[in-house]
């Protein structure tokens, strides 16, 4: 019984890092109708971002609001610079140039920090484990959770209650009418893009110690987010907090219990969920 | 001029022109002449045709259908474990191997053209590289027939019609390789000059409009879905036939968006651009990998968001641009209009 507590415990922590890297994805392409397969590339460069100032004597703590400013700048110097020109190509041009970007990433990655795993330096205090209701927790995970679970509220408050988060639901809703009504829709744009490429480069940061970091990450895990987005339904926050959690659980589970199917359930998962929901579990468009 | 007051199309216009151009004439020359101005390279050159092969499969869907394709490396990848295995099984003959490898291909292909049928967008996007994914987890678990992440090994393949010996420079495979990717390009050229390709244009334009019209939209992606598969498969089987050797890597990511670059580079819906697109992309990955793997791909990287922005039509996009400007500036020598 505890392992099964324990491997809840793991695919919820796995699905919180999912969450927060993928919900840029979603607002990108809900928002903007952009194939973005550079998100992977956004995630990558924070957690080499957060390696490098760990080894410059930053402690890891620190680093975390650091990777989420300076991949939000990234992303909104990207979005002014590129992914703006790429909104009203065709889905084949977004794909291409998204697929170039995160092939030149990797290799730029590979080039400056060399083809290795890297390692960072957790606190004491999130090291080891943490005994709740007589079962042992990752300390980090537990931390992981708590970071994910505070930020979500926020998010949720964001989108809820403040103007800004009622300009992207309307902008999300119809960009041409948002226009008209005098709401910036490219000031949205730009802004929502930021915001979620920093999230994209703090999750980068918090998953290194889970997930690894080296330069194929930005390929690897792009699939899983991609996979969320899809699954939960692109433009929607709830759809891709269910999604992160199940594939999470799922993902976790599968490996734990029949480790020879492998990788295959989480695809199967995949493949079967977007047959019964074209459009995600929660989405509104087809 | 008809009554209506439209110009009656030419056929040509309508890609119904079916006659072979000097040019066309002049590519196929130009690889039986790589044979003898190149013997040295002939592993190299056969790879390169291998390849264009794979990405003219993939521009049948995506040039000519619309169907953007993550996971096409699923269908390659299961026409060389086709032929890989029935030539480590015993049967080393080729041809038959290569038909196997089709049909294998193509019943793959018929079967997930439903789950490609079915979605829009990305949600198509993402099924074909479900799909893909699948396919290279499912050989890499398979292990004890596959050969797992060490690769297919053990191949031996018999004579060319019990006659011709597949050499160590690679003379026998490289005109085996060209005569089938020829074979296949005929039937491709035969298939998108066709109503059914003039059809696959009118989906990738506008595919409400083609409902309306009462195309069979959907028995139209699923047939040329199993064609490309079909023929990605053939590209498979070549590859494993005349290497030797089956990795996990026929399967893989990398495999499908290498089609993906050489097929825009060389420009896509143009059946050509498939070949220019993999001479360029093998040639200039065998100069800059040599220097430094990461340095290779960082200048593709670079290539590709450069081609997505600026050069939609590719290469062959490129030069046919220029070809008509030339063209219109020399009309306009020879007869200068009034008013112009």
């Amino acid at each position: 019984m505890a392992s099964f507590f324990g491997i809840v415990f793991d695919g919820v922590a796995y699905g919180s890092l999912l969450f927060l890297i993928s919900i840029g994805l979603s607002v990108t392409m809900g928002l903007m109708n952009i194939v973005n397969l550079a998100h992977g590339a956004f995630a990558m460069f924070g957690g080499y971002l957060s390696v490098w100032l760990g080894a410059r004597g930053v402690p890891f703590l620190a680093t975390l609001p650091v990777c989420f400013v300076a991949l939000g700048l990234a992303g909104a110097a990207c979005e002014r610079l590129f992914y703006q020109r790429l909104r009203r190509r065709s889905q084949l041009d977004q794909v291409l140039f998204t697929i170039g970007f995160t092939f030149a990433a990797v290799a730029a990655a590979t080039f400056v920090w060399g083809p290795a795993e890297q390692r960072v330096d957790l606190p004491a205090a999130l090291r080891g484990q943490v005994q709740l209701f007589g079962v042992g927790l990752g300390a980090y995970r537990l931390f992981l959770i708590a970071l994910v679970a505070v930020l979500s509220a926020g998010l949720v408050a964001l989108v809820e209650k403040t103007t800004f988060g009622a300009r992207v639901r309307a902008a999300v809703d119809d960009e041409h009418v948002s226009a008209g009504l005098g709401i910036p829709v490219e000031r949205v744009f730009c802004l929502t893009f930021a915001f979620g490429s920093g999230l994209a480069g703090l999750g980068g940061a918090l998953c290194i110690d889970v997930l690894g970091l080296e330069p194929t990450f930005a390929l690897k895990y792009l699939v899983y987010f991609l996979l969320v987005v899809s699954v939960g339904g692109a433009g929607s926050l709830a759809g891709t907090a269910v999604a992160s959690i199940v594939l999470g659980l799922f993902d976790v589970a599968g490996k734990y219990y029949v480790p020879e199917v492998g990788a295959f359930i989480i695809y199967g998962l995949m493949i079967v969920l977007l047959l019964v929901f074209p459009a995600g579990l929660y989405g509104r468009r087809t | 001029m008809s009554s209506s007051g439209v110009p009656p199309i030419a056929p040509r216009e309508l890609g119904l022109d079916e006659r072979f151009g000097r040019l066309e004439i002049g590519f196929w020359l130009l690889a039986v002449a790589a044979f003898f101005a190149l013997p040295g390279y002939l592993v190299l050159a056969s790879q390169v045709l291998i390849a264009g092969l794979f990405a003219l499969s993939l521009d049948l869907i995506l040039g000519y259908a619309g169907i953007v394709s993550l996971g096409h490396a699923a269908f390659f990848g299961v026409g060389a474990y086709v032929a890989g295995l029935l030539s480590v099984r015993g049967h080393g003959e080729a041809l038959s191997g290569l038909l196997a490898a089709a049909a294998a291909a193509g019943a793959v292909g018929f079967c997930t053209s439903f789950l490609i049928v079915g979605g829009h967008g990305l949600t198509r996007l993402m099924v074909t590289l479900a799909v893909g994914l699948s396919l290279h987890e499912a050989a890499n678990q398979a292990s004890s027939i596959t050969g797992g992440s060490d690769g297919l090994s053990g191949m031996e393949t018999s004579d060319l019609f019990g006659l011709f010996a597949f050499d160590m420079l690679g003379k026998t495979a490289y005109l085996y390789v060209l005569a089938v990717c020829f074979a296949s390009f005929l039937l491709v050229r035969r298939a998108v000059h066709s109503p059914f390709g003039l059809s696959l244009r009118g989906i990738r334009e506008n595919e409400r409009r083609m409902h309306a019209i009462g195309a069979p939209v959907r028995r139209r992606l699923i047939e040329v879905y199993t064609l490309a598969a079909a023929l990605a498969g053939v590209a498979g089987a070549l590859s494993a036939q005349t290497t030797e050797f089956v990795g996990i890597e026929a399967l893989g990511f990398d495999r499908s968006a290498g089609a993906l670059v050489m097929l825009v580079l060389g420009g896509a819906g143009r059946a050509y651009g498939a070949f220019v697109g993999s001479c360029l992309f093998m040639l200039l990955q065998t100069i800059f990998a040599d220097i430094h793997p990461a340095y290779w791909q960082f200048w593709m990287g670079c290539a590709v968001m450069l081609i997505a922005f600026f050069a939609r039509g590719g290469i062959l996009g490129y030069a046919s641009a220029v070809f008509e400007r030339l063209a219109i500036v020399r009309r306009g020598r020879a007869a200068p209009r009034p008013g112009t």
